[in-house]
């Protein structure tokens, strides 16, 4: 893709929409930004529709802020509350049938590496708990399996949110939805672990209460993913309307979460390691 | 049991509008345009592009993506050609500058997810697609004839679109030109502009 795509028609120029024009003077695309930089340029996000205090756009917008080459990534989702914010966003985006994601980023990617042989271009899956836990597991096992370049990132609400609140596979045990009155009967899936399993070169378990670990996970989960292999970012993106807490306590919810159980995990192959030590990206504390 | 031919008039055709492919109507070869349905010679369709034009109360021409930005070197000279048929017809430009199902304000563009909302929000009675890519136009020219009395143009840089009341293939600059020399043959056949010579 060329930059040129972001330059306006000298003729339709004035006629753009404000927004537009933003994007086009102060956006991500030619000059990358990070979240530090939050605040400060026209982000690729848009007001969405999502419910008040969500933690599921609130990790879009980190993940989102956090791509290394925004104008080169098309993102990849699936039904979900994921799709309301994605769909709305400045970048490319493709949003497949329930759960095929990985199948549908896998074979996007062979073909932009045999389009653009030269140039990277970023895929990223970008979905909730059931599309990478429940409906699209086997597929996202087997994109891992196969060593796809691409990452994969879980936006894990433990909760089918927009369809009215039925347990996930990511529900903790014994959570009491609205859906699922007496409560889960058995335990989290444990997706980070058989990503470390079935061949992800790097994985992550942040959650959005610390956005910093978050917008590193994701960098270095795309530029890993360039190289090496398969990638997995899972981000706790708790919700307020499912979980029944007030939505201004989300970031207080998620920072519960991390101190007791969703830890902060990284972790990283050798020759993933080598390779951002390379481009340089472990000097960056995180 | 003989079935009407289906015309693609328009609207409101109602809430489920067929796909007019699906009632029958086809593509025109190189040479030839689509109005309301029939296929018929491009210079019929340039001529009756130019009087729903220059006839209408409140036209319109919507940009799409492929005239916003500047990604080929011909999106540059079709965008200027945009520019002057809208200034010499006197229609207001209201641009579509992606297919995002984003807030818009419709007095700035045109909304992609529901064209025909807008339409109605500006009461346009005549609306020209241009520079859209197909699978989105078709979709949204459909629901304009299923929202609204508007008349419908698309001018196609392929095949035509079959949504559209009148739609002309192969567009470039060239060809929309053309439409403009006749919206002006027009004025001055009605006295609106003096006589050439």
């Amino acid at each position: 893709m060329s930059k040129k795509i972001f330059t306006p028609t000298k003729e339709f120029e004035e006629l753009l929409p404000q927004d537009y024009k933003d994007l086009v003077n102060n956006g991500p695309y030619n000059a990358p930004k990070t979240i530090d930089d939050l605040g400060s340029f026209k982000e690729i996000t848009e007001p969405h529709p999502h419910c008040a205090g969500c933690g599921v756009s609130l990790g879009i917008r980190l993940g989102l802020a956090s791509l290394p080459s925004p104008e080169d990534t098309i993102i990849i989702g699936t039904p979900g509350c994921s799709y309301f914010a994605l769909s709305q966003s400045a970048l490319n985006y493709s949003c497949t049938a329930f759960g095929n994601q990985n199948s549908v980023a896998s074979g996007l990617k062979r073909m932009l590496s045999i389009r653009y042989p030269q140039k990277n271009k970023d895929v990223v899956v970008m979905v909730g708990d059931g599309g990478v836990a429940d409906i699209g597991l086997d597929y996202t096992l087997h994109s891992w399996f196969r060593g796809e370049k691409i990452t994969t990132v879980m936006l894990d609400n433990e909760v089918y949110g927009n369809t009215g609140g039925q347990e996930s596979g990511m529900s903790p045990k014994g959570k009491v939805l609205n859906m699922a009155p007496a409560g889960k009967k058995f335990n989290k899936i444990p997706v980070f672990e058989m990503a470390k399993t079935a061949g992800c070169r790097y994985a992550v378990k942040v959650t959005v209460a610390s956005p910093k670990k978050l917008g590193a996970a994701i960098r270095r989960a795309v530029l890993i993913a360039r190289e090496v292999g398969p990638t997995y970012v899972q981000v706790y993106t708790p919700c307020p309307t499912n979980l029944k807490f007030s939505p201004n306590q989300t970031i207080a919810n998620a920072k519960d979460a991390e101190k007791n159980f969703y830890v902060y995990e990284e972790y990283m192959t050798e020759e993933a390691g080598a390779c951002l030590s390379k481009i340089g990206e472990l000097k960056e504390k995180v | 049991m003989i079935q009407e031919k289906y015309r693609v008039l328009p609207g409101p055709e109602g809430f489920i509008t067929p796909s007019a492919a699906m009632m029958g109507v086809v593509l025109p070869d190189s040479g030839y345009s689509l109005v309301e349905g029939d296929i018929v010679p491009e210079a019929q369709a340039v001529e009756l592009i130019a009087n729903k034009l220059i006839n209408a109360k409140n036209a319109v021409i919507c940009p799409g993506p492929l005239l916003m930005w500047q990604w080929a070197e011909s999106a540059a000279a079709k965008a200027a050609a945009v520019k002057e048929l809208a200034e010499t017809c006197g229609a207001k430009i209201l641009p579509m500058p992606d297919y995002r199902q984003k807030r818009i304000n419709p007095a700035a563009e045109i909304s992609p997810n529901h064209p025909n909302v807008t339409i109605m929000n500006n009461n346009f009675d005549v609306c020209v697609f241009a520079g859209m890519h197909s699978h989105h136009a078709n979709m949204a020219l459909r629901l304009i004839r299923g929202g609204t009395s508007c008349y419908t143009i698309a001018l196609c840089d392929y095949a035509a679109c079959e949504e559209a009341m009148v739609s002309l293939r192969d567009v470039d600059a060239g060809k929309i030109k053309t439409i403009t020399r006749k919206v002006n043959d027009m004025k001055r056949n009605s006295g609106y502009l003096p006589s050439r010579g």
